[in-house]
């Protein structure tokens, strides 16, 4: 989010879901998107089914998106910035820049152009491993369509270069004037049901909802009025991933967790054991007794979705309505309610009788959302934002005839190597991510009957011919090591994954994938690198 | 626009529009069984015929187009003749267990066999007697139950955009199937159990695994429409609820929601069960001596309030950390923020944003 | 197939028998391919549409709608358009379009590419029956010949007009007749008909303004540009103009097929030319038009063989087929050997034809079988009169013509049957191909 901020003044998707079966190119790179957005995928196979929308598809993995594609470029892991640069390069050989757009709406274009410069495909293709034709060919498609959109996932952004990709994709829009129209943009896919809307709440170290800087202090004025509080904090916080190594040098010593299990999601597992165990004081709200709540003094157990009223922000940043359906079951409490309690009980009494009182304080402090309540979303099914007052009908797609941050900034970015590189001792790379069947940590989808009959257990995705010099047969035991620790699961021999890499999802806690990966961050924003990493993977006999 | 009679009443409809949306913008409904909104047409149930003066055949309301001055009768004795035949043909190929079946109580056949009055049938004789396959954990295909109206094949295509199904066989056998008839588990299928096609199936051909032979479809008390809990694409969807029970999910239909045509996938249409699991956290635990006990609501929260307190009061409020969860609401999101902001002054908040 | 000669006018036939079918110089010599140079070098597709339409030429598949005026019903602008020539010849008994594939190939050649710029058409199928390999192959080697002289191919005679030919074949199926199946089956679908509107004329094949005409038809073409309107329509009656290829089976002593102008009486062209029954039989029916058509009772048999005539008598002359059928044959085996075949070819779309072909049949085998009852009867007429005005497409709308006119005409028949008259069903008699049997089994026919 921090990279498109960056360039465009915004963080989210820039177009609307429905605006990918509009674009006639469409460019997925590092989203496996018919299993982790499956009904964002029926908007792409749509397009090019029956809109003659021409697909490239940039994935180490044969997803199966693939099957859609009229070019696949198969880059190696960690290779997204070369790729961008290459396809930048042979659109600004080709004459297939749109100057106009380069010229009235963007800004330091030189800059990029300098770096650009260097990467002809034969150079990329080096880095990529993927066939300069390839790249070539890639770049003529999505330069000459009338409107190409990019969308891309976590395949981009977790990793240590995870900002620069996102900025190389935002560079490429603006090569190209593909931002600000019906069917363009840079499209961040957002993983989770709410991802968005905790994001604009500003459930982040940085800033207060709609992305309000902590640090200003016309801002820090402003709640501390709403709120009827003095001396808020103007020093951003710790991240969730920089948390942990504060509380192993001691300067956090309890730890608040609702809704989460980073024992399971978060990279490096042993490590996160090891701080949860180090903390004074622990308390998990959540809907069950997941690894991470084992590790609490205090458990809370909160409602489910189904349980309470409220609002999600989905990735195209609609504001959709939560409605309850059945009461919570036991002593359970919706979220709101009990964190509403424990605020009172701290002596700062928070008393909203509903969700919609809380929403409509969010309106009140968070511009973007000013316009937007429970009658409207009742009303028009939800509204996306910016939407700033009463009458705003929501904002389809951003930056429409000007940036959020007035012109775009463009960046020159050279591709740096992941943290960690394959060697002698760990010769493949280790990639993770997610099944259609499964959800994150599992803690709901391993506990929904049909979906874990389905998929009951964890696997490795290891490539035929590696397999074979292994020794490794289809559905044998195997162990997967790297420096932080060691997996047992069953390998799966399949041709999605190329020769030197293997492919763990990570919802299992029983084979948790995160037990391997590094939690080395990307510098700007604080992702991990999940994408890459070394490893070995053996037969056990 | 259109000026046309439908059942002695002048009437208006936009031009390009067939007579099934003409009747239907002006009142009179004709029934249907291969006609969905969301799929292209077959015009293949002769169910929705109507009456067209001047005409030799009878015309499939759902693609016919209308015309100036065109006069239509869409319950004529012809009509309803033709109809209740039809009926009589798909019943006497159907298994007819209406009693015990899960579609029962919302299966078009046995609407419109009610409707039409359709008892019994003239044409009992052979049935197609297909195999039951239970070969997934999602959802059964009975085909002795099919009506062959295609939706399942053509929402497989159109709407998830993918190629399980096809007819297969030929005059009275044909049915859908999977492609060289494999399991829909096999390697070479394609489904991946989005259930699309179980939710536009009008009879009991394509039936949901879960909660299944536990409920009555007309138990159920409530449909609430909200959004899926899931990934990110905030599918709106239906939870259908019997006493403090989520039984199952059928598809939001309103248009308004992002999922188009209330398109879902396997995890929002079946992966729904969590919760009502006997596990789910009913009380406030307190660990002791390393095991939890029950605790009620005060305790808990005298006691995490007089810590997170006696740590700040110690140690500062940068001491703690707040975890909030792209998973809540964004009107818990909110709070949470406040709570360690306001409450503790400290902005370590944050969230799995990059996780 | 025997061929029968006749001393009338030939017009589709006109080369058979008289040129080497594998040599394009032998149809040249006759004059070949000087329509389409007249039709591309002096006339305008208008005035081609114009000339067919005066001619009164109607299709030779069955259904005998005005060519000309189809041609014109072609939607004008678009970006591609088709015409198709329906070569699927799968009606029982009938073989007539393969003695134009197989005797006169350049004859199709030179119809379908005027046909194509009459309509503004650059590309055409030739959808033949997959058993018909002489045909395809025959085909294939004319249009190889048709482009390398010219008469196939980019700016023929020196015009701006292109026009390629490709034969596509399909996998048996009676339904791919239907034009709209027929398109399904070009484009790689299961051979399903569509529902109509759009005609193909608005949207056919790949979504294209299409035209498909029978092989008979457009063979009819490339003379009716040669000899003109006038010289046409003098053949035949007012509102059958030219000539039509007849086939005769059955209990005659000659079968085979003849091309004769439109006229002639049922009972004349089977006393002339197919010699009449055997010594010491009756007629019992005669079975006109194929499987699909009605059953003609001896009282109608001084009908004549045109559009207007046969209509007028709930008759049809459908592909031109003539079986008699003498008394020797058992009524109800024959009736069911129909029924048999229509739940066989059902493609299964449509709810009254999937289902109704079924019952019809089941019924009418309980019927034979001695098991039937007087309700039955009423169910048959229910049944196949919902069938006539409700299924999708020709094939169920015209399946239970043959039971519906026999109920009308041989009532006597059927009441004898559920009277408790014990019947020897001769199973193999309704065996899948009995249909094919029964137009065969005097002089039986071989597919090549």
């Amino acid at each position: 989010m921090a990279g498109l901020a960056a360039s465009f003044g915004s963080g989210a998707m820039t177009n609307s879901i429905s605006e990918f079966s509009k674009a006639k190119c469409i460019f997925v790179i590092g989203s496996n998107t018919t299993e982790t957005h499956p009904i964002i995928s029926l908007q792409i196979k749509k397009a090019v089914k029956y809109n003659g929308a021409k697909l490239i598809v940039a994935d180490p993995r044969r997803i199966d998106l693939i099957d859609f594609a009229d070019v696949w470029m198969r880059h190696k892991s960690g290779t997204d910035v070369a790729l961008f640069n290459g396809m930048m390069h042979v659109i600004l050989k080709e004459g297939l820049a749109d100057e106009e757009f380069i010229k009235e709406r963007t800004e330091k274009f030189d800059e990029l152009k300098a770096v650009v410069d260097k990467y002809t495909p034969e150079y990329a293709s080096e880095i990529t491993g993927v066939p300069a034709e390839d790249i070539i060919e890639a770049a003529r498609i999505y330069a000459s369509a009338e409107n190409s959109s990019i969308a891309y996932a976590m395949g981009i952004t977790q990793h240590t270069c995870g900002v620069d990709n996102v900025r190389s994709s935002a560079n490429l829009a603006m090569v190209t004037g593909n931002m600000g129209k019906e069917g363009t943009g840079v499209n961040p896919l957002r993983g989770q049901n709410n991802v968005q809307g905790a994001c604009d709440m500003g459930a982040l170290n940085a800033v207060y909802t709609g992305y309000q800087k902590v640090t200003l202090p016309a801002v820090k004025e402003k709640f501390e009025k709403a709120w009827g509080v003095e001396g808020l904090s103007d020093k951003p916080g710790y991240t969730v991933t920089s948390s942990f190594a504060a509380v192993e040098e001691g300067k956090v010593k309890g730890m608040f967790i609702m809704g989460e299990n980073p024992m399971v999601s978060d990279p490096n597992t042993g490590h996160i054991e090891h701080c949860l165990k180090a903390l004074d004081f622990l308390v998990v709200q959540d809907i069950f007794l997941t690894p991470t709540a084992q590790l609490a003094d205090v458990v809370l157990p909160a409602a489910t979705f189904a349980e309470k009223e409220g609002t999600f922000t989905n990735t195209e940043r609609r504001v959709l309505k939560v409605r309850q359906a059945i009461n919570p079951i036991g002593n359970s409490k919706p979220d709101w309610k009990i964190l509403c309690e424990i605020a009172t009980c701290c002596g700062y009494p928070m008393d909203y009788a509903n969700a919609e009182e809380i929403f409509e304080e969010i309106a009140s402090v968070t511009p973007s959302y000013g316009g937007i309540s429970y009658d409207r979303i009742e009303e028009t099914g939800g509204l996306a934002w910016p939407c700033p007052t009463k009458d705003h009908p929501g904002t389809k797609f951003l930056h429409k005839g000007k940036f959020a941050r007035g012109l775009g900034e463009f960046k020159g970015i050279e591709w740096k190597a992941p943290a960690e590189n394959p060697d002698d001792a760990y010769p493949l790379i280790l990639s993770t991510g997610r099944s259609l069947f499964h959800y994150h940590t599992g803690s709901m989808t391993r506990r929904a009957k049909a979906l874990d009959e389905y998929l009951p257990k964890n696997r490795v995705e290891i490539n035929p011919a590696k397999a074979a010099e292994l020794g490794i047969a289809n559905g044998e035991q195997v162990k997967i090591s790297t420096r932080r620790g060691e997996v047992v699961t069953e390998a799966y021999v399949t041709e999605r994954v190329p020769e030197h890499t293997i492919f763990l999802l990570f919802h299992f806690e029983e084979a948790a994938a995160n037990r391997l990966t590094n939690n080395a961050l990307d510098p700007v924003c604080g992702i991990p690198e999940y994408k890459a990493c070394a490893a070995k993977i053996e037969k056990i006999s | 626009m259109i000026n046309l009679t439908i059942d002695g009443k002048q009437v208006q409809a936009e031009s390009g529009m067939t007579i099934l949306q003409a009747a239907k913008a002006n009142g009179i409904e004709i029934p249907t069984f291969c006609y969905d909104p969301a799929l292209s047409k077959a015009g293949a149930c002769r169910i929705c015929v109507v009456e067209v003066e001047g005409a030799r055949l009878l015309a499939a309301a759902c693609v016919a187009p209308i015309y100036e001055g065109m006069v239509v009768h869409t319950n004529s004795e012809k009509v309803q003749k033709s109809r209740r035949i039809n009926l009589e043909l798909l019943w006497a190929n159907h298994n007819q267990d209406c009693l015990t079946c899960e579609k029962a109580g919302e299966c078009k056949l046995q609407e419109l066999c009610y409707k039409y009055g359709v008892t019994e049938s003239r044409f009992e004789g052979k049935k197609r007697n297909l195999p039951i396959f239970d070969d997934n954990p999602f959802y059964i295909r009975d085909y002795n139950k099919c009506i062959n109206c295609g939706k399942c094949i053509r929402a497989c295509q159109e709407i998830q955009i993918n190629e399980t199904y096809d007819f297969v066989d030929r005059g009275f056998n044909t049915h859908p199937d999977t492609a060289y008839r494999v399991d829909l588990m096999a390697k070479e299928s394609p489904c991946v159990f989005c259930g699309n096609c179980v939710a536009v199936c009008p009879t009991g051909a394509l039936t949901s695994k879960i909660n299944r032979g536990t409920f009555r479809t007309w138990e159920v008390e409530k449909k609430v429409k909200t959004t899926c809990t899931y990934c990110g694409c905030g599918c709106g969807l239906e939870l259908n609820v019997i006493g403090n029970k989520v039984v199952r999910v059928t598809p939001d239909l309103s248009g308004t929601t992002p999922n188009e045509h209330g398109a879902l996938c396997t995890k929002g249409r079946f992966g729904f069960d969590f919760i009502n699991r006997e596990d789910r956290l009913t009380n406030p635990l307190i660990k002791e001596n390393g095991k939890f006990r029950k605790a009620s609501w005060e305790e808990a929260l005298d006691l995490i309030a007089s810590k997170l307190k006696g740590i700040a009061d110690v140690n500062g409020g940068n001491s703690l950390m707040f975890l909030s969860s792209a998973r809540t609401t964004n009107e818990e999101n909110y709070l949470m923020q406040k709570l360690s902001r306001a409450v503790f002054k400290t902005n370590n908040v944050d969230h799995c944003a990059r996780l | 197939m025997n061929y029968i000669e006749t001393d009338g006018v030939k017009i589709v036939l006109r080369n058979f028998g008289k040129i080497d079918p594998l040599k394009v110089e032998e149809y040249v010599a006759r004059g070949g391919y000087e329509s389409l140079k007249k039709a591309l070098t002096a006339m305008t597709p208008e005035a081609v549409i114009e000339e067919v339409k005066a001619s009164g030429l109607r299709g030779r598949g069955g259904a005998g709608f005005p060519t000309g005026l189809k041609w014109s019903f072609t939607k004008k602008d678009a970006d591609q358009k088709y015409i198709v020539c329906n070569a699927d010849e799968g009606e029982p008994g009938t073989a007539k379009d393969r003695l134009i594939m197989t005797g006169d190939p350049h004859g199709l050649i030179e119809g379908m590419a005027i046909a194509g710029y009459a309509i503004g058409a650059t590309k055409g199928f030739i959808y033949c029956r997959g058993e018909y390999t002489t045909s395809i192959n025959t085909l294939n080697h004319a249009i190889n010949q048709a482009r390398e002289n010219g008469f196939l191919g980019e700016n023929l005679f020196g015009t701006d007009f292109t026009f390629n030919l490709e034969v596509r074949s399909g996998a048996g199926a009676y339904v791919c007749g239907e034009e709209t199946a027929l398109i399904e089956s070009i484009e790689g679908h299961r051979g399903m008909p569509r529902f109509k509107p759009p005609f193909p004329g608005g949207a056919g094949l790949w979504g294209k303004p299409t035209v498909v005409n029978n092989v008979e038809t457009l063979a009819n073409v490339p003379v009716i540009l040669d000899k003109g309107a006038d010289w046409y329509k003098s053949i035949g009656t007012e509102k059958s103009a030219g000539t039509k290829i007849f086939i005769l089976c059955g209990n005659l002593r000659n079968t085979g097929a003849l091309e004769l102008p439109f006229g002639m009486t049922v009972r004349e062209v089977m006393e002339t030319y197919g010699g009449g029954l055997l010594t010491g039989r009756d007629l019992q029916m005669v079975h006109l038009g194929g499987a699909a058509s009605g059953i003609m009772p001896p009282a109608l048999i001084d009908t004549p063989l045109t559009y207007e005539d046969l209509q007028a008598v709930g008759q049809g002359l459908g592909s031109g087929v003539i079986l008699a059928i003498d008394d020797q044959k058992d009524f109800m085996s024959y009736i069911c050997s129909n029924t048999h075949f229509f739940e066989h070819e059902s493609c299964g779309k449509c709810t009254p034809c999937r289902e109704g072909t079924a019952r019809i049949n089941e019924i009418l085998h309980r019927i034979a079988a001695g098991d039937g009852t007087l309700e039955d009867l009423d169910n048959l007429k229910d049944l196949g009169e919902m069938m006539q005005i409700s299924a999708l497409c020709g094939l169920g709308q015209a399946a239970p013509t043959p039971v519906l006119t026999s109920l009308e005409h041989f009532m006597d028949k059927y009441v004898e049957a559920v009277s408790g008259k014990k019947n020897e069903v001769n199973e193999e008699a309704v065996a899948t191909e009995a249909i094919h049997k029964s137009y065969y089994e005097a002089a039986p026919i071989k597919l090549d």
